[in-house]
């Protein structure tokens, strides 16, 4: 079962607004094509203001769908047509209390209704621009389509490239099977193949540190976030030594950081690795002795 | 007021009389039947004995023919991958559209690595075209699974008849009983079925244990080496109080089988009756004839079947949906899909599935609680009206599609 938030619950046990509005001056009518949900929302506009009096909804769909339509109703009576516009999926999924990322497209129909009845109220033609696909990273609810307009327009060639660019894949790492089926998929197009990243093994001494390094470097800007910093000390074979300073230094989250590193450094360089703070290297090296 | 359980399909309580068989093998009868004292005798014993319980319900020729794993999917898989592999020159395998997950996924994951699949459509009422199978039938072809009973609909595909077909073809048959197993007798030994999948959570024993039936003298290549357990064809120090539950379930199974096909199929008849006497446009999805006497699928047009079972759930009905939300998948159900169901109504599709726990009384109490359900969310449905649904409905509500 879905672990709705309460908010989810409410809204689509005693949804809001359900029905068409009287005498309603903008409508909008759309679909997801990936679950079949589709939704018809009703707005009174006041044609002096632009204010939006009143907004109703009708929705065939499953209960975040029905929730998504009730909170977007909500949200939007009292805005200005322009404000209303201004109205994103997430601010609807926060207004939720949050939807799982199977079901962040029920939020993103209620924002595309709400866009095309506002074109319908000023006689515009709305069109879709955007394409959903398979779900395929969960963390990050991003989506097959998302991920292959991305590799195309990037020229992306590995999984890690795919998470550095969409995030996908970037967080429990069970999605990496699809991500490499759809590089297959598009580097094939290309009349490339696909190979999985090189492993680490095949490296020198130099490129194996330079790689470290790198890591390391594109930790440091969420440490520095937290007033913290960490720097590369020394490699040896699989221990490496770091010196954290600033916040990090003798913190609660020291060693939770340490370990995060090496989760970080062991994915990339596909190999077993410590990380050690620098204060013990002496200590190491008077015990190896 | 307790809760109503009609999701017997998607797995099942374990009998009282199962949970108190199994316990003793994990306090006092904990050896290993491998082991060579008396603590992993009587562990062997007992497992010598469900093996027969299990043979007995599914008419099988000898108790070796059982091979005791831990689920329907790795029956499956080691059927299908068995065949592939002792027969590395047949590079066809021959399935349906409306397969379980567990046949349906390997299958397409062995299309990639260069193996054909035939996957045998369906027509509205879920049935298969046999002449369509018989022109696949080759040497070619590796292997033909076919499911006995369909999980969502309860159809029942002739696979007795199909069986013969494939032996007659020199082919090999195995099939996913894992819903008509303890519903429906099975003689195998009558059969030319060469392979058999259960799993004993839809039939009161517990989740995590499973049985592949393997006909003496077909050709086998096991999918886990190691040791010598189950005489070397499932490798893996065998799960004790699981089997000896099975072995215990499926004797309660037989027992019931008349309970089941009377007195199970009459709630279900009634219960069928009773929601489409109350609820306007909604129809019973498969062959209505031909199928599993616990399962009744109903189609409620123009809601969604989340919906649904949520407000089912909050009034203490326990169901399940074909609908694509339910399942964290983006299409709805496969096999709604394959019957041609138009989605306005596959997504509202609703599985009631029975079992011998259930009561008249239950039955008339979701009779009672669904039209009021169904007519709340019709109420927020766009392709609703006052009291019915509006003149042309996919018409009156054309919605751009993302
Ligand atoms: C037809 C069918 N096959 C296979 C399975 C999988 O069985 P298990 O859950 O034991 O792996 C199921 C149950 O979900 C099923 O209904």
């Amino acid at each position: 079962m879905w672990e709705y938030s309460e908010k989810v619950k409410e809204h689509f046990f005693s949804p809001r607004n359900a029905g068409m509005v009287e005498g309603a001056n903008a409508v909008g009518e759309v679909g997801s094509i990936s679950c079949g949900d589709a939704l018809r929302l009703t707005l009174k506009v006041d044609p002096e203001s632009e204010t939006i009096l009143d907004a109703g909804f009708e929705t065939f769909g499953c209960g975040s769908a029905i929730a998504s339509s009730s909170a977007l109703t909500e949200i939007v009576k009292g805005m200005t047509v322009d404000q209303a516009l201004e109205v994103s999926n997430q601010d609807i999924a926060d207004f939720l209390e949050g939807l799982p990322p199977e079901k962040m497209h029920c939020s993103v129909m209620g924002r595309e209704a709400l866009q095309a009845a506002v074109a319908n109220y000023r006689g515009e033609q709305w069109s879709d621009d955007h394409e959903e696909g398979a779900l395929i990273c969960k963390c990050f609810a991003i989506d097959a389509v998302m991920i292959e307009e991305t590799v195309r327009a990037n020229n992306l060639k590995t999984v890690e490239d795919v998470t550095n660019y969409t995030k996908a894949g970037g967080g429990c790492t069970s999605c990496h099977e699809g991500i490499e089926e759809i590089l297959a998929v598009v580097l094939a197009e290309q009349g490339e193949t696909f190979e999985s990243a090189p492993v680490a093994a095949g490296m020198t001494n130099l490129q194996r540190i330079r790689r470290i390094e790198t890591v390391i470097e594109s930790i440091r800007p969420q440490l520095q976030a937290d007033h913290g910093d960490v720097e590369l000390v020394d490699v040896d074979g699989n221990t490496i030594y770091v010196n954290m300073t600033g916040a990090c230094s003798g913190c609660q989250m020291a060693s939770m950081t340490l370990s995060g590193i090496q989760q970080r450094l062991m994915e990339d360089l596909g190999e077993f690795i410590k990380v050690v703070p620098a204060g013990q290297m002496a200590q190491i090296a008077k015990a190896g002795a | 007021m307790s809760g109503i359980y009609m999701d017997n399909n998607a797995t099942t309580k374990v009998d009282p009389a199962v949970v108190e068989v199994m316990l003793p093998f994990f306090t006092e009868q904990f050896g290993n039947p491998s082991s060579m004292h008396s603590f992993g005798d009587k562990v062997g014993r007992a497992m010598k004995q469900a093996r027969q319980q299990v043979q007995t319900l599914l008419g099988a020729e000898h108790d070796s023919e059982i091979i005791f794993t831990s689920c329907g999917t790795e029956s499956d898989s080691t059927a299908i991958l068995s065949a592939l592999r002792a027969q590395p020159d047949r590079k066809e395998i021959i399935t349906t559209v409306v397969e379980h997950p567990a046949v349906l996924t390997l299958c397409d994951y062995l299309e990639k690595d260069g193996y054909t699949v035939h996957r045998l459509a369906v027509d509205s009422k879920g049935r298969l075209d046999l002449d369509a199978y018989r022109q696949l039938l080759c040497d070619k072809v590796a292997v033909v699974s076919v499911m006995w009973a369909n999980n969502e609909s309860g159809t029942i595909f002739p696979v007795e008849q199909m069986a013969e077909m494939a032996h007659a073809a020199g082919v090999m048959f195995h099939t996913d009983a894992v819903q008509v197993v303890g519903k429906v007798p099975i003689d195998l030994k009558r059969t030319r079925i060469d392979m058999l999948s259960l799993s004993g959570h839809k039939l009161h024993a517990p989740k995590g244990i499973g049985v592949l039936y393997l006909r003496r003298g077909t050709r086998f290549r096991p999918l886990l080496r190691g040791g010598h357990q189950e005489r070397g064809r499932r490798a893996g120090t065998e799960n004790a109080a699981s089997i000896v539950a099975l072995g215990k379930a499926a004797e309660l199974a037989l027992r019931h089988m008349d309970y089941e096909n009377t007195f199970v199929k009459a709630m279900r008849d009634r219960l069928e009756a009773g929601i489409l006497a109350a609820v306007p446009n909604a129809f019973v999805t498969g062959d209505v004839v031909n199928r599993l006497p616990n399962t009744a699928s109903i189609a409620f047009e123009y809601i969604e079947g989340e919906a649904i079972l949520l407000l089912l759930n909050k009034v203490g009905i326990a169901a399940s949906s074909g609908s694509a939300c339910t399942s964290g998948s983006l299409e709805p159900s496969h096999v709604m899909r394959a019957m041609g169901i138009p989605y306005t109504a596959a997504h509202g599709t609703v599985r009631f599935s029975l079992s011998r726990y259930n009561t008249m009384e239950e039955v008339e109490r979701v009779i009672a609680e669904v039209p009021p359900i169904i007519a709340q969310l019709r109420k927020l449905s766009p392709y609703w009206g006052e009291d019915g649904p509006v003149a042309d409905p996919e018409k009156a509500f054309a919605p751009t599609y993302a």
